[in-house]
């Protein structure tokens, strides 16, 4: 892939591949979290069937809500859609295609749980003030810890560039660095944060006092609901192929060409089954946290961030 | 400096021994909080080993193997059969204002570090970079010794400073001569065996092991 | 050969009185061991005179400095152990003490002498800092003996804060060893202080800087030094009173000893400005707390644990102005106040047993019925407030000179502080031995000749020092300078 219509292409097939990738991923957390509980699990494309029987509902808008309500799902929608070009998949140089700046990914996400938020709050529900309520909070404490993160990277890296990070890690050595291992772990933390997942939230339920995110969607149905848990599904995809990018880049591709890019695939296929199973295995173990606990679980990420942080200066100088 | 492997690990093994502090920092459960002290244990014993191997010092195995006894066998199951003979196994603390202790344990681990930068510089050990982290343990140590109410606690914070030293000795000079580790390790045994004695003395006489009131001097 | 002697006499004597301390002769078999102790040490004494002489493979060495602590130490525990035997016999009685905590008891008296000897013999300041950590645990022993409430959160502090102080001093140490390794290779020959003071020129500066900052921290709460002292009134108000006696007497003489012997080295390296600087500031410090603090006791031990503080930091004073008077005059002062803080803890002790409490309240009427301790409670008291012709005088009026000429700016507060201590003690003492109405208690047995032997001591010594110990104490004070 080179050229103009190439690096259009490029970017095209990456679109459509994280659209499908991201229920996909969902699905196979569902189903082994089934497996994991000892229930019949539902099948792995179940989200697919969820999304196409949305599309085709009516979409029902409550009376009082203004105009943000319905904008919420096409802006969530599309900055994950954004998002997922500026992260890298397959390859570390996606066809003369500078990759994003992690900064601007994190503001991208930042804007979809803003309207969110604010589109929750517009039903005027207690629930969905409350969920909005809970997302800013979880945000706001997530968000210090990502930029440490990234900054963690950067210090490695040189670049706050996610292509150029993951070629950096991808070149250097397999052995782990204390500031990648701690950034690692800060990551996982904020990423079930970030993505409502236990032991944050639930997103298996929709019980009252504890929902973060379902309680924000409560008055969303039809297309407007498909569009918000498809950026949702996304979202989640989108932060872990960011981690694999930062933290294991290793079989990637690192230079343009269609056999790199197929055995790339490949191998990120087999990642996302393996983080998707271990997801699903954290998520069963796990028990849900108290509402109030939450600040301290993401003090940790916070505390995990800078301690990768710090080593890098104490260690790695 | 060809080792690149047993480096990291090292180094690894650094940033774990901090993280262990920082959780015995955040941790409810005085019985978790053993194990995380069997858990620095086995960071010591892992570290000295690998130290050991790379620079050839032999008599750092034999470290290892005593604090491979004293901390990962002996002291743990001394303090476990203490608490389970003090009914205190499901016991749990009350910790004030986490997020403060722990943006104070940070700034501690800047301390300490940028104090042992200069060390840093002039050690000639494989794995001088982690003295400034075997200076943040003991430094943090004394955070959780102050910022615990229970005597089991305290206890466990002092062992944690001792195992800082040992962690800042190993790095910064392969280990101190023999017959001081020898003393110190007689010293935090029959110390343990007389915190064992003074919890139950302690007990009979306040019915808890709570020390909220030696806080204020209850003289005059 | 004779340091091993001196070290095995209370060692030997711990074991057997661990077996047979509840037995009616331990408390004699524990004067005869500590006068052992004493005598052994006196031998050792007269072969040091000048060159130092050391055993174990230079592991434990005798020189010019340490021969007086040791001998001091010998003194004071033999006279303590001859209060110990009138003490215990009371506490006998009153249902105090049974067969365990006798042998508890008697087992660590030896413990600690043989703990505090050890580390005053260690060449090895590795060992040194084992010995003052096995000092602390057996004084936690003698502190908790009581079981009271009180004295068990009296010895659990004692613990926990020296357990942390002197892990700040291992740290210490191991920079100490860090720097020590690149001039004397590694290996336990590295932490000899022989060895040390040979190449202490050589030695990394900014490395030893900070060691002697974590030494000092370390140290430093043994010797009670402000704002690390909180452990010490507890400790000597909560345990019996010989050990009160031994704690104030001598363990923070031997604390302040490791001190020192850091300071020789560091001062080597850096210069004496830096140490010297610490020493002055935060003896002074001590001093004016300590004094400020004992107004308003209403515990008699705990008072004069606050005046140990005080005489602790005036020593520390004299150490850090330095020259030769000063730190003749500090070692000097540290001899005068252990015999007579002993002496007044013999005292004291005997007298709230007498009355049942230690507090002021409910102590009265001494002087009117018991002559003898209510004379020699007011002598002790003029002595330890630097009355002439009393000894303390001497090394204080010397420490004030030394101020005068190199640090001029600190006379004044020496001068303040030692004013106030004099009236706010002379007031509390003066209230205990006055009174009329005679103590409910029974008059414990005691024995009067600790005390003389001290308070004549600090008499004779304060009127003039014979020529053989001034020449010691001079050859110690050069030593300490590298002069000699």
């Amino acid at each position: 892939m080179s050229g103009g219509a190439g690096s259009v292409l490029g970017s095209f097939f990456q679109i459509v591949l994280v659209g499908v990738l991201g229920p996909l991923l969902v699905g196979w957390v569902n189903w082994v979290r089934g497996v994991l509980s000892n229930r019949k699990p539902p099948s792995v494309i179940q989200p697919f069937r969820d999304l196409f029987k949305l599309f085709r509902k009516e979409t029902i808008r409550p009376s009082g809500t203004s105009a943000l309500f319905g904008l919420a799902p096409y802006v969530v929608f599309s900055a994950m859609v954004v998002a997922s070009l500026l992260i890298p998949v397959v390859s570390t140089v996606s066809g003369g295609r500078a990759m994003g700046d992690a900064i601007v990914l994190v503001g991208l996400f930042a804007l979809a749980r803003v309207f969110m938020a604010l589109a929750a709050m517009d039903t005027g529900t207690p629930f969905g003030g409350m969920g909005g309520r809970r997302e800013m909070m979880v945000g706001f404490l997530a968000e210090p810890a990502t930029i440490l993160v990234l900054f963690t990277t950067y210090l490695l890296s040189h670049s706050t560039m996610t292509g150029v990070t993951s070629e950096v890690v991808r070149e250097g050595s397999v052995l782990p660095t204390p500031s990648l291992v701690f950034g690692a772990l800060a990551y996982f933390l904020i990423l079930l944060g970030e993505n409502s997942r236990i032991p944050i939230d639930n997103p298996a339920t929709h019980l009252e006092l504890t929902m973060i995110h379902e309680a924000m969607l409560l008055e969303y149905s039809g297309r407007n609901l498909a569009l918000m848990e498809w950026g949702s599904s996304i979202k989640l995809l989108l932060y872990l192929l960011l981690g694999i990018s930062f933290f294991l880049p290793w079989g990637m591709s690192g230079s343009p060409g269609w056999q790199g890019d197929l055995l790339a695939l490949a191998a990120l296929g087999g990642k996302l089954v393996v983080a998707g199973a271990a997801l699903a295995l954290f998520e069963t173990l796990m028990a849900k946290l108290r509402i109030f606990r939450v600040p301290e679980f993401m003090t940790l990420a916070f505390l995990l961030a800078i301690l990768g942080f710090l080593s890098h200066f104490i260690l790695e100088v | 400096m060809n080792h690149p492997v047993e480096q990291s690990v090292i180094q690894l093994l650094g940033g774990l021994l901090l993280l262990t502090v920082f959780v015995m920092l955040s941790i409810r459960r005085i019985f978790t909080m053993i194990r995380v002290f069997t858990v620095q244990g086995i960071i010591l014993t892992a570290n000295a080993v690998f130290v050991g191997a790379i620079s050839g010092e032999e008599h750092l195995f034999l470290l290892a193997f005593f604090t491979l006894v004293l901390k990962v066998v002996v002291l743990p199951v001394l303090l476990f059969r203490l608490i389970h003979r003090l009914r205190l196994r499901g016991d749990v603390e009350v910790v004030v204002n986490v997020p403060l202790t722990m943006v104070t344990g940070i700034l501690i681990v800047v301390f300490a570090s940028s104090l042992a930068a200069p060390l840093t510089m002039m050690a000639s050990t494989i794995s001088r970079g982690l003295i400034g982290f075997g200076l943040s343990t003991v430094l943090l140590s004394f955070l959780v010794i102050l910022s615990r109410r229970k005597a089991i606690t305290q206890v466990l914070g002092l062992l944690s400073l001792e195992n800082g030293l040992l962690f800042s000795a190993i790095n910064a000079t392969y280990g101190m001569p023999m017959i001081v580790e020898f003393g110190v390790a007689l010293d935090v045994l029959v110390g343990t065996l007389l915190f064992g004695v003074f919890f139950f003395q302690i007990r009979e006489s306040f019915e808890n092991l709570d020390l909220e009131r030696l806080e204020k001097t209850w003289e005059d | 050969m004779d340091i091993l002697a001196t070290l095995l006499i209370p060692l030997s004597a711990a074991g057997v009185l661990a077996l047979f301390g509840a037995r009616s002769w331990a408390p004699r078999f524990n004067v005869v061991a500590s006068g052992m102790v004493f005598l052994s040490a006196l031998e050792v004494a007269r072969h040091v005179s000048g060159k130092g002489i050391f055993a174990l493979s230079n592991q434990l060495f005798a020189d010019d400095l340490n021969i007086i602590f040791v001998v001091l130490t010998g003194l004071v525990a033999t006279t303590t152990s001859v209060f110990s035997v009138h003490y215990v016999r009371f506490e006998v009685e009153r249902g105090q003490f049974d067969s365990g905590r006798l042998r508890l008891y008697h087992s660590m008296y030896q413990m600690l002498v043989f703990a505090m000897l050890l580390g005053l013999f260690s060449n090895n300041l590795g060992l040194l800092w084992v010995a003052l950590e096995a000092a602390t645990l057996s004084n936690a022993f003698l502190i908790s003996l009581y079981r009271s409430p009180k004295s068990l959160e009296a010895a659990w502090k004692y613990f926990v804060l020296l357990g942390v102080g002197i892990a700040q001093a291992f740290f210490g140490l191991i920079l100490l060893y860090f720097a020590a390794e690149k001039e004397l290779g590694p290996g336990g020959m590295a932490l000899l202080w022989t060895n040390l003071n040979q190449v202490k020129s050589h030695l990394n500066p900014q490395v030893l800087l900070l060691s002697f900052i974590f030494f000092f921290v370390g140290f430093g709460t043994k010797v009670g030094i402000v704002p690390l002292h909180g452990w010490l009134p507890d400790a000597h108000a909560e345990g019996p009173t010989p050990a009160s006696a031994i704690l104030s007497g001598l363990l923070l003489n031997v604390a302040l000893y490791a001190i020192i012997r850091i300071k020789v080295l560091v001062d080597g390296s850096l210069g004496v400005s830096f140490t010297s600087g610490i020493l002055i500031v935060f003896g002074l410090l001590s001093l004016w707390v300590a004094v400020f603090s004992m107004w308003g006791r209403k515990d008699v031990k705990r008072l004069f644990s606050y005046s140990s503080i005080e005489h602790l930091g005036i020593a520390t004073l004299g150490f850090g102005v330095g020259g030769e008077i000063g730190t003749l005059a500090a070692l000097l002062h540290m001899t005068f106040h252990s015999l007579t803080k002993s002496s007044l803890f013999f005292l004291v002790g005997t007298v709230s047993q007498w009355c049942g409490s230690q507090k002021f309240e409910g102590i009265r009427g001494v002087l009117k019925y018991t002559p003898f301790l209510g004379w020699s409670l007011i002598l002790s008291v003029c002595a330890i407030l630097g009355v002439p012709p009393f000894g303390i005088f001497t090394s204080e009026f010397l420490i004030f000179d030394a101020l005068l000429h190199w640090s001029p700016w600190a006379a004044p507060f020496l001068a303040i502080a030692l004013a106030v201590a004099f009236g706010v003690l002379m007031k509390r003492v003066l209230e205990l031995v006055a009174g009329e109405t005679a103590p409910s208690g029974p008059l414990p047995s005691f024995s009067r000749v600790p005390v003389g032997i001290h308070l004549f001591l600090v008499l004779i010594l304060g009127l003039g020092l014979p020529s053989f110990l001034w020449g010691w104490y001079q050859n110690a004070a050069r030593y300490l300078l590298g002069t000699l």
